[in-house]
């Protein structure tokens, strides 16, 4: 196989959300000593746009969408290592903290949102469901995170997403941090009212707002 | 694996489905029915009819009936234009086509009813070509810009220009039945053709209480000669041209049915037949017909069973409402007579995009209707067993915060078990408020436009344009409505 077929399989292998594929592909590359950052960059993340892209287009469904994003998870988990060991720096879009606000227990979108924004390239610091809102700010601070994703599916809940910005603003960290939020209730115009850095409907647009606002591409 | 069952409807009892039919034999032999149609009551009286030319009664003997029943193919196939793609009509097969011979359109921008063009005639077959859950076309719109006496034909000619569907059509006068047969057979290049692989069914109307007219009597002898299927189409009003009681109203059903079927079969025995019918419950304050009543469409899935009693295919006009616009009462009457009509195992169904006592037809009803048709087919599915075992498998590794949204399984299936929501609105109540509040007859218009938009007529070879566009030019002269000018299609 020359080189752009083993790029050309990765990226199938996530457009089909065929997990096994992409972690053997991953590790015959390791093997192979071939160029990570080459593997990445031409083989998975073409793969994963291209997910989007289907979603946009109405031809993938949720389904799709997360076992493409789990197959570029276990893709990642095995070029990962090798990547420190060789000591080189991905080019990472940047690290987020992701939760469902305090008193809301519904985290299948959240998950979403953080599978896809995780094969978008960003680092993922998944903090659950019903997380306090301390805790967000706590994580963010430790890890060194530039963005806060905020999801909340309940009318009630969804204050929280507002009483967080408030949060960030009487620590003097507002400007630190992008705020996102999302969830059924959420909307652009709520975004706006609370203060927030963006709102996105979906989990594709949710990784395309994140991207735009980290300066990526 | 076990089989999967088709969810069924029966309204009736067996033993009441028998009685039904034993006195619609009964009344055809003491009573008898009108034949205005001299040719027909020959060929009664020649098969052994007891035929009175003064009244111009024929009575059947329950012999004679159950020869023509025998001798009755217990399930019809159509074929599309091209002759590639057929459908079986009979078993528990279900089509829809839309609703017929509308004499006015719904207008979406003024919400009111006016009379259609012949372009309207156009974007209508245009729009029922790219609705894939009607798997026939009819000739649904009658153009107030073309002259009556060809009407008929000049409707069937446009669709066979535009679609590649089969149609449901009929005719309004006796003489056009030959260039509207003639149309048919030059599709297939010939009557022989025409015979192996039928292309449209001809609907014919007995006048209640039993009587068929000189036009429909005729229409079935000539269908039945040119291998033609003749839907019949018995419309008795409970209480007002049938009785009142829906059993009552049935009797007459079978018998004015069962008359038209003689005569085709008399004409040619082996003529397909579909035992079909528009019957309504009588509104006793407004005097109206109204086809979404519950009543109608018992009636409607009464005679189905009766239909298949008797091993015929069957039609209703169901799927299809009163209502006057695309309201509330539009979509729930349409979706209860499709649900109904198809788990009866109807298998044509006519009346999407009807409201109005099926005399208006609305393009956003259409596009809204077609999906009704979808979730109408996903519930004829019914409850398959995918996997053996069901599902034990899936719950290997169970931890109490899995998902199943990522689990193969759900890729495996989920595209064949659930169907996408098409115009039907999921969304989030924020985000249906930011996309402005739309309603599905708002977002219906819209993908009417799309499709209209993006139609593609199915190629027609040349020669086959011709033999039409001659076939309908000299039926034109020769009707007196002299040159009349084809349409750019």
């Amino acid at each position: 196989m020359t080189k752009n077929e083993i790029l050309a399989k990765m990226s199938e292998a996530i457009v089909a959300g065929d997990r096994a594929a992409a972690a053997t592909l991953a590790g015959e590359a390791v093997r192979s000593g071939l160029d990570l950052l080459e593997v990445i960059e031409q083989g998975y993340v073409p793969g994963i746009q291209k997910v989007g892209e289907l979603w946009e287009q109405g031809e993938y469904f949720l389904p799709e969408l997360i076992t493409s994003a789990e197959a570029m998870k276990e893709a990642m988990a095995v070029l990962k290592p090798e990547l420190n060991r060789r000591n080189i720096g991905t080019r990472m879009s940047g690290r987020v903290v992701i939760g469902t606000v305090e008193g809301d227990i519904h985290d299948i979108g959240k998950n979403l949102v953080a599978s896809m924004l995780q094969a978008g390239g960003f680092e993922v610091f998944d903090l659950g469901a019903d997380v306090k809102l301390e805790r967000f700010i706590e994580k963010a601070e430790a890890v060194g995170a530039g963005m806060i994703c905020l999801s909340a599916l309940l009318t009630t809940t969804m204050t929280n997403q507002g009483r967080l910005i408030g949060l960030l603003r009487d620590k003097g960290l507002r400007d630190k941090y992008k705020v996102l939020v999302g969830g059924a209730p959420a909307s652009h115009k709520w975004a706006e009212e609370i203060g927030a850095d963006g709102f996105a409907e979906n989990a594709v647009a949710a990784v395309k707002l994140a991207k735009s606002l980290a300066g990526r591409p | 694996m076990i089989e999967t069952k088709r969810p069924k409807l029966e309204m009736l009892h067996g033993a009441l489905v028998e009685r039904i039919v034993d006195e619609g034999l009964t009344l055809l032999e003491r009573h008898g029915v009108m034949v205005e149609n001299v040719e027909a009551l020959r060929l009664l009286g020649d098969a052994g009819a007891a035929i009175d030319i003064g009244s111009q009664r024929a009575r059947l003997g329950r012999k004679l009936v159950e020869e023509c029943l025998a001798s009755t193919p217990s399930s019809v196939t159509l074929y599309d234009r091209s002759g590639g793609r057929s459908y079986a009509v009979g078993g528990d097969e279900v089509h829809f086509d839309p609703g017929s011979a509308a004499v006015t359109l719904l207008d979406h921008d003024t919400r009111t009813e006016r009379k259609a063009s012949t372009a309207d005639l156009i974007d209508f077959f245009k729009l029922v070509e790219t609705l894939e859950h009607f798997h026939f076309q009819s000739t649904g719109l009658i153009a107030f810009d073309v002259p009556a006496a060809v009407a008929d034909c000049y409707r069937l000619y446009v669709g066979l220009c535009l679609s590649e569907k089969p149609f449901v059509t009929g005719t309004f006068r006796v003489e056009a039945f030959r260039p509207m047969k003639d149309l048919l057979a030059a599709v297939r290049g010939g009557e022989g053709g025409l015979r192996s692989k039928p292309l449209a069914i001809f609907d014919a109307c007995p006048s209640p209480p039993l009587k068929w007219s000189n036009l429909t009597a005729q229409s079935l002898v000539d269908a039945a000669r040119a291998g033609i299927p003749s839907e019949l189409i018995s419309m008795g009003m409970t209480g007002a041209t049938s009785p009142v009681t829906i059993a009552g109203t049935l009797v007459q059903h079978v018998a004015e049915n069962l008359c038209g079927l003689a005569i085709c079969q008399v004409a040619r025995r082996g003529a397909p037949v579909i035992f079909g019918g528009s019957p309504s419950s009588f509104d006793m304050r407004k005097g109206t017909t109204p086809m979404g009543a519950i009543e109608t469409m018992m009636i409607d899935a009464a005679y189905a069973q009766i239909g298949k009693f008797l091993k015929l295919p069957t039609h209703a006009y169901m799927a299809l409402s009163d209502a006057k616009v695309n309201d509330p009462q539009a979509g729930f009457e349409t979706a209860l007579g499709a649900a109904l009509g198809a788990l009866a195992g109807v298998n044509v169904i006519s009346g999407p995009g009807m409201l109005d006592f099926e005399s208006a037809q609305s393009f956003e009803k259409l596009a809204i209707d077609d999906g009704i048709c979808a979730m109408v087919y996903r519930l004829l599915e019914g409850i398959a067993q995918r996997n053996d075992p069901i599902a034990l498998d899936t719950f290997e590794g169970f931890t109490p915060g899995m998902s199943f949204l990522s689990h193969p399984h759900t890729r495996q299936w989920y595209r064949k078990e659930h169907i996408p929501a098409g115009l039907v609105d999921r969304d989030p109540y924020e985000a249906w408020v930011t996309a402005g509040r739309t309603s599905i007859v708002d977002k219906a218009h819209a993908d009417v436009v799309r499709r209209l938009g993006t139609y593609a007529a199915p190629p027609l070879a040349g020669a086959i344009r011709k033999d039409l566009d001659g076939i309908m030019a000299a039926y034109a002269r020769a009707s007196g409505a002299g040159t009349l000018g084809l349409p750019e299609l």
